[in-house]
């Protein structure tokens, strides 16, 4: 198991935040993700979004609050969550 | 003990396990191999005595949350301690509860409202938190603490048979909607069973009580905890969604 905080690359933060939406909600790797919205997006659901969160956590080795479940409604929210953690996104 | 029975390398919570059906099966988990967290809401040297005994007792690890079920932030607080600490949760115990009694014209909204909040929102939070730390693994055993009154009422009874029918509604859907996700939900509901909740029966009504059991006594905590052990391990793989009565053969 290994972290990726602050200080560290954040390009393989944003990757493993791909890999998460791509395993879950099954989206094509050359998805436009700034465009990836819940309810939306083909796919992203109820059911799809537990999922994502399952695979979030588990690539992250966090454990995010309820709160934060409901507010992952995009990608791009889903980054400002996980950053919140302690990890780091480029703009 | 059969293997299938023996819950090495599993984390279990039991909440409400300072005392009563929860202490007992706090107890019958570790002495299955499990590690434990366990949680009390009313004192910190009961529980802190608790955990040691079961250290003691049974060599395995132990944490406990001084925690009420009704304040989700303590509750999200305790599934955050159990991942920082164990990095999952295999079984959850779904115990803890209050009974209150009073016919229905007699009964407060205050005591309403702690019955409910206890019994059923508790409930609610714990099952919340616990079954998205198990998918994560896809992998668990959530098993809620109903009451045979949450199936066929009782009079004087009413606010707590509703606050347990609840918790069976809830069971049949979580069970629904977690067993694509590895987990099982099913529910026990005990009949009448020695513990601090029964001692203030007084005896005539408890013996018209025991009357109406067809094995003729009172249930013990441990009785509960046995039942509780079977849903928690592998010699339940295949069943989910099951409201089990532990109750002598009651009837209400």
């Amino acid at each position: 198991m290994f972290f990726i905080r602050k200080g560290e690359p954040s390009l393989t933060a944003e990757q493993k935040l791909k890999e998460a939406f791509i395993q879950a909600i099954g989206l094509p790797a050359d998805t436009d993700f700034s465009t990836v919205r819940y309810g939306v997006t083909k796919n992203w659901d109820s059911v799809a979004h537990m999922q994502l969160i399952a695979e979030i956590e588990n690539s992250f080795d966090i454990m995010l609050g309820t709160e934060q479940v409901i507010a992952m409604s995009s990608f791009e929210k889903a980054k400002e969550l996980i950053a919140s953690h302690g990890f780091e996104f480029t703009a | 003990m059969d293997s299938s029975l023996r819950l090495d390398g599993k984390i279990a919570f039991v909440t409400g396990s300072t005392r009563g059906i929860g202490w007992a099966t706090a107890r019958v988990l570790a002495g299955a191999g499990a590690t434990l967290a366990i949680n009390g809401v009313s004192s910190q040297e009961l529980l802190d005595q608790r955990v040691e005994e079961i250290r003691r007792d049974y060599s395995v690890p132990c944490v406990g949350f001084l925690a009420n079920s009704t304040d989700l932030q303590a509750v999200q607080s305790c599934y955050a301690a159990v991942f920082q600490r164990f990095r999952r949760l295999d079984i959850l115990v779904n115990n803890a509860g209050i009974l209150r009694s009073g016919l229905l014209g007699m009964m407060q909204e205050g005591m309403i409202r702690e019955v409910l909040e206890t019994n059923t929102l508790g409930v609610i939070y714990h099952l919340q938190e616990a079954s998205r730390l198990m998918a994560r693994h896809r992998s668990g055993s959530i098993i809620n603490m109903t009451s045979i009154f949450g199936l066929r009422g009782d009079e004087g009874h009413a606010v707590y048979s509703a606050s347990k029918a609840a918790v069976v509604g809830l069971t049949l859907a979580a069970a629904k909607e977690l067993g694509p996700k590895g987990v099982r939900v099913n529910a026990i509901a005990p009949g009448l069973i020695q513990t601090e909740m029964t001692d203030g029966i007084d005896e005539t009504k408890l013996a018209g009580r025991v009357a109406s059991i067809r094995l003729g006594r009172i249930g013990l905590p441990q009785e509960v905890a046995n039942a509780a052990l079977f849903l928690a391990s592998d010699l339940s793989s295949y069943i989910t969604g099951q409201i089990l009565g532990v109750d002598g053969g009651m009837v209400l």
